[in-house]
């Protein structure tokens, strides 16, 4: 094995041209999964993240199969997830346990779609695994406007999800209606996933939409400075990533989530060494 | 206080029941007001019904037969003039939340839309609440740092912050120390008496209140009875109400019940933990 597959960074002025595309992509995801990973955390949601995932690639997969938009079979599948885990798992015992019935369903489904497909086996993996440079204009477009759909929902639902997610019973008390809360947080979150299958691959989507939000709250004393550092965490994981990715033949999805599990050991370690008290 | 117009009225009642679907209600017949700047404790044994009557008043469960109005208005729409204050919970340690979010909260933690514009009014109004329960010194420390008792005087602050004509308190005082719960309680007295609050406070344990109770609804096995402290804490009254004999005794200013079916001596040891 030669380093070069890992790290070549020869012509790299010229290369970077090509993931302009990917770069943006990266940015717009990074700024959205940093945004509703400290929620995700807080709502101890991480597993309901990569149930969502796994019906995403079936989705997406299904979608690959019928010669139909990638992106669209995706967004049906993590929506579809996300409903279905917030409709049917209310408690938390109940559903982590559906989510586990769920999930392994979903990839079998993927697993059969991808073997009826006969197209280049670049695409199969691509949805597991992250992709290069595989993020055309339309599809980019498509993200950004999800994204920006995201980022001002949840900017409107920002203080009742913040007081629900930290004190349930006095939310409920005060008339926050919980149940259409979460649901709506659900359907949120199945619309980040779909778009990180995209770019980081099914498998790896909890490096950018649960290790930041993981990361920010061992050093953030309030909700918005948790919120703020994910975003900060998340977006250089995925910009990091990329271009450490550049010049090599392997895909993004490796650096992303080391650049990102990097971060999150390096909080730890700071947290500790403060006695686990707050700085932002 | 019965002969007061129903207009000034906190809490109306009348022939209440509350039996989920079971068709065994936890309480029936249930007439209760309460009025402005009185403080009536509800006691019972665990399963008594007492939390449920507090969820009635916040409208999150409908009666099952009987009426209710809060404020002269449903419990739904009374809500944001009433203020709540939960059992104790620890919070998990990773909760990014101060002292003061968790007031916040109450203030405009309902609201949808875009965050508050006016900031300098909110912080006044924050920082007026965490004084009214002695709380300013811990206001910006993590709020799952703070001990059992200053989480809930904060509570407080964060139901008072909204002005509220009413504050229902479901055992606040579960799991505070004797002193803790001597605190706790005056804040919730001082608010009755500066701003003419009505208290609904639901506690297993009178002692620490008892200076403070102008009435008191007892819940027990279906049935109750409702009556100043004197009436209502006595041999008499609650052997009638267990079919039981139950004694009440006053030791120097405590009260102690001794002999309460299925639930030995649950009123005269408060519960401490750490």
């Amino acid at each position: 094995m030669s380093w070069d597959k890992i790290f070549n960074f020869t012509d790299y002025s010229e290369l970077l041209p090509l993931v302009h595309n990917s770069l943006l992509a990266g940015l717009i995801l990074g700024l959205v999964g940093g945004l509703i990973s400290t929620f995700v955390v807080m709502r101890d949601l991480p597993f309901a993240v990569h149930g969502i995932s796994e019906l995403s690639f079936a989705g997406a997969s299904g979608f690959l199969l019928l010669g139909l938009n990638v992106v669209a079979g995706s967004l049906l599948g993590s929506v579809l997830a996300a409903l279905l885990i917030g409709l049917l798992g209310v408690r938390a015992r109940d559903r982590n346990s559906w989510i586990g019935v769920l999930m392994p369903f979903g990839l079998g489904l993927g697993v059969l779609f991808l073997a009826l497909y006969e197209g280049r086996a670049a695409n199969k993996f691509g949805l597991l695994t992250g992709q290069i440079v595989a993020i055309d204009t339309p599809a980019l477009s498509w993200l950004a406007v999800i994204s920006a759909v995201v980022a001002v929902v949840m900017l409107l639902i920002w203080r009742p999800l913040s007081f629900a997610s930290t004190d349930p019973e006095v939310a409920q008390a005060r008339g926050i209606p919980m149940g259409p809360l979460a649901l709506l947080f659900m359907l949120l979150l199945g619309l980040v996933v779909a778009m990180a299958v995209q770019v980081v691959g099914a498998l790896l989507v909890l490096s950018i939409v649960v290790t930041p939000g993981a990361a920010a709250v061992r050093l953030a004393s309030t909700t918005l400075g948790a919120t703020v550092l994910s975003i900060c965490f998340a977006t250089v994981s995925m910009i990091g990533g990329i271009l450490l990715a550049l010049g090599s033949s392997v895909p993004i999805s490796p650096y992303v989530t080391t650049i990102s599990f990097a971060i999150y050991l390096l909080c730890r370690l700071i947290a500790m060494g403060k006695g686990r008290s707050r700085a932002v | 206080m019965s002969e007061k117009d129903h207009g000034t009225e906190l809490v109306r009642l009348q022939g209440a029941a509350l039996g989920f679907e079971t068709g065994r209600p936890l309480w029936q017949d249930l007439d209760l007001s309460v009025h402005p700047g009185e403080f009536v404790a509800v006691l019972g044994a665990n399963g008594s019904g007492k939390t449920t009557l507090l969820r009635a008043l916040l409208g999150l469960q409908p009666l099952s037969a009987g009426t209710i109005e809060v404020l002269g208005k449903s419990p739904k729409a009374a809500r944001r003039e009433v203020g709540y204050v939960p059992q104790q919970r620890r919070f998990d340690p990773l909760t990014p939340v101060r002292a003061r979010d968790l007031v916040g909260y109450g203030y405009d933690g309902h609201e949808w839309g875009l965050p508050v514009l006016n900031r300098r009014q909110r912080r006044e109004r924050i920082d007026a609440a965490l004084a009214e329960v002695g709380a300013t010194r811990f206001a910006d420390a993590p709020a799952s740092r703070l001990s059992g008792g200053q989480q809930q005087l904060l509570r407080i602050a964060q139901a008072l912050v909204c002005d509220p004509r009413l504050l229902l308190c479901d055992e606040p005082l579960l799991s505070l120390d004797l002193n803790h719960q001597r605190e706790v309680s005056a804040v919730v007295d001082r608010r009755r008496r500066e701003h003419e609050t009505g208290i609904v406070f639901v506690t297993h344990e009178i002692n620490p209140v008892l200076p403070y109770v102008d009435r008191v609804l007892y819940l027990a096995g279906q049935r109750f009875t409702i009556g100043p402290v004197d009436e209502v804490m006595t041999s008499e009254t609650l052997t009638r109400l267990y079919s039981s004999p139950v004694d009440v005794l006053r030791v120097r200013d405590q009260l102690v019940v001794v002999g309460v079916p299925d639930h030995p001596a649950h009123q005269s040891e408060p519960v401490e933990e750490p």
